[in-house]
């Protein structure tokens, strides 16, 4: 990312080598800040800030729109940490490079969380790098994302299959229950602790309907759990849906279930004192060329438990 | 100058000597030499394909006594235009994939693996369809993005990125109905274009929507006998994408130096793997599972890029993740596609096959009424049977009878998958002993058909089996059921393709013409062609085995019977609307058959046939040119036979011979066939003694000559006839040295009324033909003033024994020469004028060289013409200098032989005038 400075062509940017990984980690987040510049640049002194903040923000679901847009949590804040690069002085022209080395200490007993972008629970860290300059030359900054990951979790992970039936007496969002066709799938998860990385797996077989089947999709949905002072609000949001069966598939013939966790949006389950984001869990879809009321007909199923191995 | 009255002495001849001292010598021609009279000979080149040559003649060695045809050994798969193709072909340099690809292909697919480029081709041309169409088109990213609410830039930046791929899913959607199958397929290629547009562009958001709209298209199966063409267009966009990201991510690892071909994941950077790795997550989240599925197959490849053995674990999962289709027909496509790219491994098509039968069989049992094809265990048989190395079917024929016997009749009729099997054993063979268990296997069935069509389908493809293992006894069997089963309702009428095919394959098979008709049902077949273009066309192909193979003539009466009635029908289709083309290869097949017909020394039932052949063939002009050379031939074949000398049985067969031929001329309608024949039975009837045969012919061909029209039409173009004319005059005047005189018509009769017939016939205008002919005439005459004449007929005395240089005899030709000689000199007056001067000059030189060979110039009045010739030919300077001097030469030459010496004086009186 780069920043030009139209007067004197200044050309400002830095650079993170690493991703961080860790809870409460002793890893340093290091990189370079470069000035590229045809003259000497006259500074202030040059800075980096890293923040590290948790945004909450009610949905308007669970309080009321008007609450929600003002009775925003307060953010939280994991960790700030600033340190001057180089002291007041002049960079001489062409490109300088200086690198950096950011020790990650957080604050207290407070641990750092792994970067995620929800709806309603935002984990953030950025770096910003600021060069002051005298009262005629403006400022320059720049800002820059970096990724936190957890450091992979010793525990070997035990795989958690679990069995599911769907009929029409486990949907749940239904009112006539009589005038359902009559239905049923049988399926299997290969596990409900699921490493983040690797995608969701198992199987699911069409054993019996009596109208055909239009489609079988796959719904992750993510939970997230905002604290406040009202109490807490849980909402539950879609994050990717896909269709895993189109049209009316053989019966009794096992259709896998695969689906890949999106990048960003999915993060390993956590729960603190104000927020929790988790409880990710996967929907069976089932759309009949329905007699009924041509509504979808869903079932809500297992929770998982994300984790990074 | 005075012309006239000119004396005409013939130069005393010695044949003997003067052949002796002017003849060239004999050079023996070596093989290699080139010589322009040589016959040509073919020399195989190795590219050559061999077997061009092989059936047609037998006993001859390879060394051409055939004159090969120069158009036919041109087509022979060497002409220039098809070896730069081929050379093309191979040496085009390969670019990065097509060399990976090909390599790839030799590695690992066998040579008889039918490759997708001929496959595609022959889709495209055979699923088409007349029914309108309708595509969706998404045209999601036209409308203008709203900011998005997202804090950060790079969150923003994949939000954004996402949000185009839901709108590509959700976006406005146009439907565009009612479109033919042309527009359609612009639609497709305009995408494609687009798609390459976009990616050049480097919008790659944009190119993956619209590979994934366009696999979208593939759900619909709406219009089914276009499916297949549907898909074949829209794999081919997966396949641009599949390559475009390929390459793409290969060029980012080109850095220092480009990746071998065999490279590991090990090798490529993190940035590729990277940038890999985040198209397969944007492939992961398309929504819906048929573009999601076709656009990771289209990107199957790039897997090697991440792992080592990416592609192989990949592939089961999307087989697997195939069976989420429910429509059979689209999942069965999508497989086709997998396999396609997955063409590498045999192994894995098998496995795909096995996730499919199961999915069949359940198929079978469910109400798919939509879909036409049911009754999947047979039809599957069937594709195994079309797709399989015929090798493979042959020699496991009885075990396919067996599994088609087995199939449910209800869903796919037995015929069919028989149909399939006989398309297979057409092309391999099976095992010896099984052979005729399987033709009576599948006969029981065959002949079961209710319906004609399918029937007659079924039946055409296993003639080839019962023809290629079988003798005439099978085949009749077979034949006799055709006509059982295609004869009631005249079924026949709409069988004539399969029919016509029966046919072609006996003929392949049976190429002896007694075995093939002593096939009691062969006759009985043919009468089911009703309709006269067809019962033509099939006579066409018999008479062109029948040439084409028949190697010795036969007299065997049923072939001659049979041939003789196909050739009637062939004849008989000749009517006034017939082309002169039609006519000209009808023509000739039916010569081919009548050359083909001989009975030996019975050489009166020939002639009987030729009677016959001139009653059934009368419409076709060249028969009967044929028929009167046969019957020529059979002539001089009687006259071989009996040495020369006719016992009275023989003379008068020789005599019915020329009879035949001089009623038979007058038929004819082309007049220099007329003429040429007359000549040519008159000589025929002159060697076999027949003189007042001869002398018929020979009045007939002069009295003809008046008719003669002044241009004729060859080949479409008026002509003029002159030169023909000219032609056959001269031939005739050769002719008519060994002529006798008839002893009542006075001395040279024949000569006398040819010239007359020269004199009154109307030339062209401006034309000096007639004077040409005068001077052809006068070495004739000079040759019928020898003693012993330069050639004669055995058993015939001529002018030269009759008269035995009688002088009054003499005297009668001198006069005649000094007439003709008259006219030559008149005639040259007349050209005196500026632009007649070059002929008269060429006339003139004619004319002495005339004398000069066959005048005695040792007579001054000859010799003083000779030289005012001369000078006239060189007055104006037009002579060719070459030929003047070459003349002298030849002069000077003969002037040194003991009794020419008075030529060199004549030498001394010619000179040569240089051109001013």
């Amino acid at each position: 990312m780069n920043i030009l400075n139209t007067k004197s062509v200044i050309l400002f940017a830095f650079h993170i080598c690493n991703i961080i990984s860790g809870l409460l980690c002793q890893e340093v987040l290091a990189g370079v800040v470069a000035i590229v510049s045809k003259e000497a640049v006259q500074h202030q002194g040059i800075t980096l800030t890293m923040e590290g903040i948790v945004n909450l923000q009610l949905s308007s679901k669970s309080v009321g729109v008007f609450e929600a847009f003002y009775n925003s949590v307060k953010p939280i804040q994991l960790i700030t940490s600033n340190i001057e690069v180089v002291k007041q002085g002049k960079v001489p022209g062409g490109k300088t490079e200086i690198p950096f080395e950011f020790p990650l200490h957080t604050k207290g007993n407070k641990v750092l969380y792994e970067t995620y972008h929800g709806v309603f629970v935002n984990i953030q860290y950025t770096l910003r790098c600021d060069m002051k300059r005298s009262l005629l030359a403006k400022d320059l900054s720049k800002t820059c994302e970096f990724m936190v990951h957890c450091l992979p979790q010793k525990a070997k992970l035990q795989p958690t299959p679990v069995d599911f039936t769907i009929t029409p007496e486990t949907l749940q969002n239904v009112r006539e229950r009589s005038l359902l066709p009559k239905f049923l799938i049988r399926g299997h998860l290969d596990a409900t602790n699921c490493v983040i990385t690797k995608p969701l797996t198992g199987e699911l077989v069409v054993e019996s309907s009596d109208v055909a089947i239009k489609s079988i999709e796959l719904q992750l949905v993510r939970v997230e759990t905002c604290g406040c002072a009202e109490g807490y609000a849980r909402d539950a949001t879609e994050i990717q849906n896909i269709q895993i069966a189109e049209g009316d598939v053989c019966h009794s013939l096992p259709i896998p279930i695969y689906m890949v966790f999106p990048r960003l949006f999915t993060c390993p389950t956590l729960e603190t004192i104000n927020f929790k984001v988790g409880e990710f869990t996967c929907n069976k879809y089932k759309s009949n060329s329905a007699t009924v009321c041509g509504l979808p007909m869903a079932d809500r199923c297992d929770s998982l438990f994300l984790c990074r191995v | 100058r005075h012309m006239t009255g000119e004396k005409w002495h013939s130069r005393a001849r010695r044949y003997e000597s003067e052949l002796q001292s002017c003849g060239l010598e004999v050079a023996p021609v070596e093989f290699s030499d080139y010589h322009p009279l040589k016959s040509i000979t073919v020399t195989d080149s190795k590219s050559r394909r061999g077997a061009r040559k092989g059936s047609t003649s037998s006993s001859s060695s390879s060394s051409s006594s055939v004159a090969p045809d120069p158009l036919s050994s041109m087509l022979d798969g060497t002409d220039p235009l098809s070896m730069f193709a081929a050379a093309s072909a191979s040496e085009s340099p390969p670019t990065l994939s097509q060399s990976r690809k090909r390599r790839e292909k030799e590695d690992e697919v066998g040579v008889d693996f039918e490759p997708w480029s001929s496959k595609r081709g022959e889709i495209l041309a055979r699923f088409t369809t007349t029914e309108k169409l309708s595509i969706n088109l998404f045209m999601g990213s036209e409308k203008g993005k709203a900011p998005s609410l997202a804090s950060s830039a790079v969150s923003e930046k994949v939000r954004t990125r996402l949000e185009e791929l839901d709108d590509l899913e959700e976006g406005s959607q146009r439907e565009l109905l009612n479109l033919s199958q042309q527009d359609y397929v612009n639609r497709i290629e305009e995408l494609n274009q687009s798609l390459k547009e976009a990616w050049a562009s480097d919008q790659k958001v944009k190119a993956l929507k619209i590979v994934i709209q366009c696999s979208k298209l593939l759900s619909d199966t709406a219009v089914i006998q276009f499916y297949p063409s549907k898909f074949v267009l829209i794999t081919d966009i997966l396949d641009t994408f599949g390559r475009l990201v390929y390459e793409r991510i290969w060029s980012m690892c080109s850095d220092p130096r480009p990746l071998p071909d065999s490279f590991t994941a090990d090798e490529v950077n993190d940035t590729a793997k990277e940038t890999c790795l985040n198209w397969f997550f944007k492939i992961a989240s398309i929504r819906e599972l048929i573009p999601r599925l076709y656009v990771e197959v289209a990107l199957l490849k790039c897997n090697r890029f991440l792992t080592k053995c990416g592609i192989q674990e990949t592939v089961p999962r999307l087989t697997a993740m195939i069976r989420g289709i429910g429509d059979p027909l689209v999942a069965v496509y999508a497989r086709a596609y997998l396999c396609r790219v997955r063409l590498a491994s045999r192994t894995y098509f098998l496995s795909t096959l096995s996730h499919w039968l199961p999915s069949f069989t359940e198929i079978s049992t469910a109400p798919l009424a939509f879909f036409p094809l049911l009754g999947w265990s047979a039809l599957l048989l069937n594709s195994v049977m079309w797709a399989f190395r015929a090798e493979f079917i042959a020699t496991r024929a009885t075990d396919f009878i067996g599994m088609i016997k087995d199939c449910d009749e209800a869903g796919f009729p037995q015929h069919l998958l028989f149909g399939s099997l006989g398309r297979s054993l057409a092309c391999a063979d099976p095992p010896e002993a099984e052979r005729l268990p399987i033709l009576n296997e599948a006969w029981k069935v065959i002949t079961k058909v209710r319906s004609p069509q399918d029937y007659i389908n079924c039946a055409e493809i296993w003639v080839e089996f019962t023809c290629r293992h079988f003798t005439k006894r099978e085949v009749n069997t077979v034949l006799s059921d055709i006509i059982k089963h295609m004869t009631p309702d005249r079924a026949f009428e709409d069988a004539y393709p399969q029919l016509q095919s029966v046919i072609r394959k006996i003929l392949t098979y049976f190429h002896d013409f007694s075995v093939l008709f002593s096939m009691e049902r062969f006759l009985p077949f043919m009468d089911m062609f009703q309709k006269d273009s067809v019962r033509v066309g099939v006579c066409l192909s018999i008479m062109d085995v029948f040439i084409k193979h028949q190697q010795e003539p036969t007299r065997d009466p049923v072939i001659l019977n049979a041939l003789l009635h196909v050739c009637k029908t062939m004849h008989d289709s000749v009517n006034a609307l017939t082309l002169e083309d039609e006519k000209r290869s009808l023509a000739l097949l039916i010569n081919g058959f009548i050359r083909m017909v001989s009975f030996g020394r019975d050489f009166e039932q020939q002639l009987s046939f030729c009677v016959e052949a001139r009653a059934t063939f009368c419409n076709l002009e060249p028969v009967l040119v044929q028929l009167i050379h046969t019957v020529n031939q059979l002539a001089m074949e009687t006259r071989r036979v009996m040495r020369g000398s006719h016992s009275r049985k023989t003379a008068a067969f020789v005599r019915a011979c020329a009879a035949y031929s001089f009623i038979t001329i007058p038929s004819l309608t082309s007049i220099f066939s007329r003429l040429n024949l007359y000549l040519l039975s008159g000589q025929v009837a002159l060697a076999n003694q027949c003189l007042s045969q001869a002398d018929a012919f020979l009045k007939a061909a002069v009295s003809v000559l008046p008719e003669v029209p002044r241009s004729i039409s060859i080949e479409g173009k008026l002509r003029s006839s002159e030169g023909f004319l000219l032609d056959f005059i001269n031939n005739f005047l050769s002719a008519l040295l060994v002529v006798p005189d008839h002893p009542e018509a006075g001395v040279l009769f024949l000569v006398r009324g040819l010239l007359n017939m020269v004199q009154d016939y109307t030339w062209e205008d401006n034309s000096d033909a007639k004077v040409h002919v005068y001077i052809s005439a006068l070495p004739l005459l000079a040759a019928m003033s020898q003693e012993s004449y330069l050639y004669s007929i055995p058993k015939v005395d001529s002018n030269e024994t009759l008269y035995g240089g009688d002088p009054k005899f003499l005297a009668e030709i001198n006069k005649l020469c000094e007439t003709l000689i008259g006219q030559v000199l008149d005639h040259l007056k007349t050209l005196g004028r500026d632009e007649s001067i070059h002929r008269q000059g060429s006339l003139a030189f004619s004319l002495f060289g005339c004398l000069l060979a066959h005048g005695d110039l040792r007579n001054n009045k000859l010799n003083q013409l000779a030289v005012n010739l001369w000078n006239l030919s060189h007055k104006q300077g037009y002579c060719n200098t070459r030929t003047s001097v070459r003349t002298l030469e030849f002069i000077k030459h003969q002037a040194q032989q003991p009794d020419m010496v008075h030529l060199s004086d004549v030498l001394h009186r010619l000179t040569l005038q240089s051109r001013t």
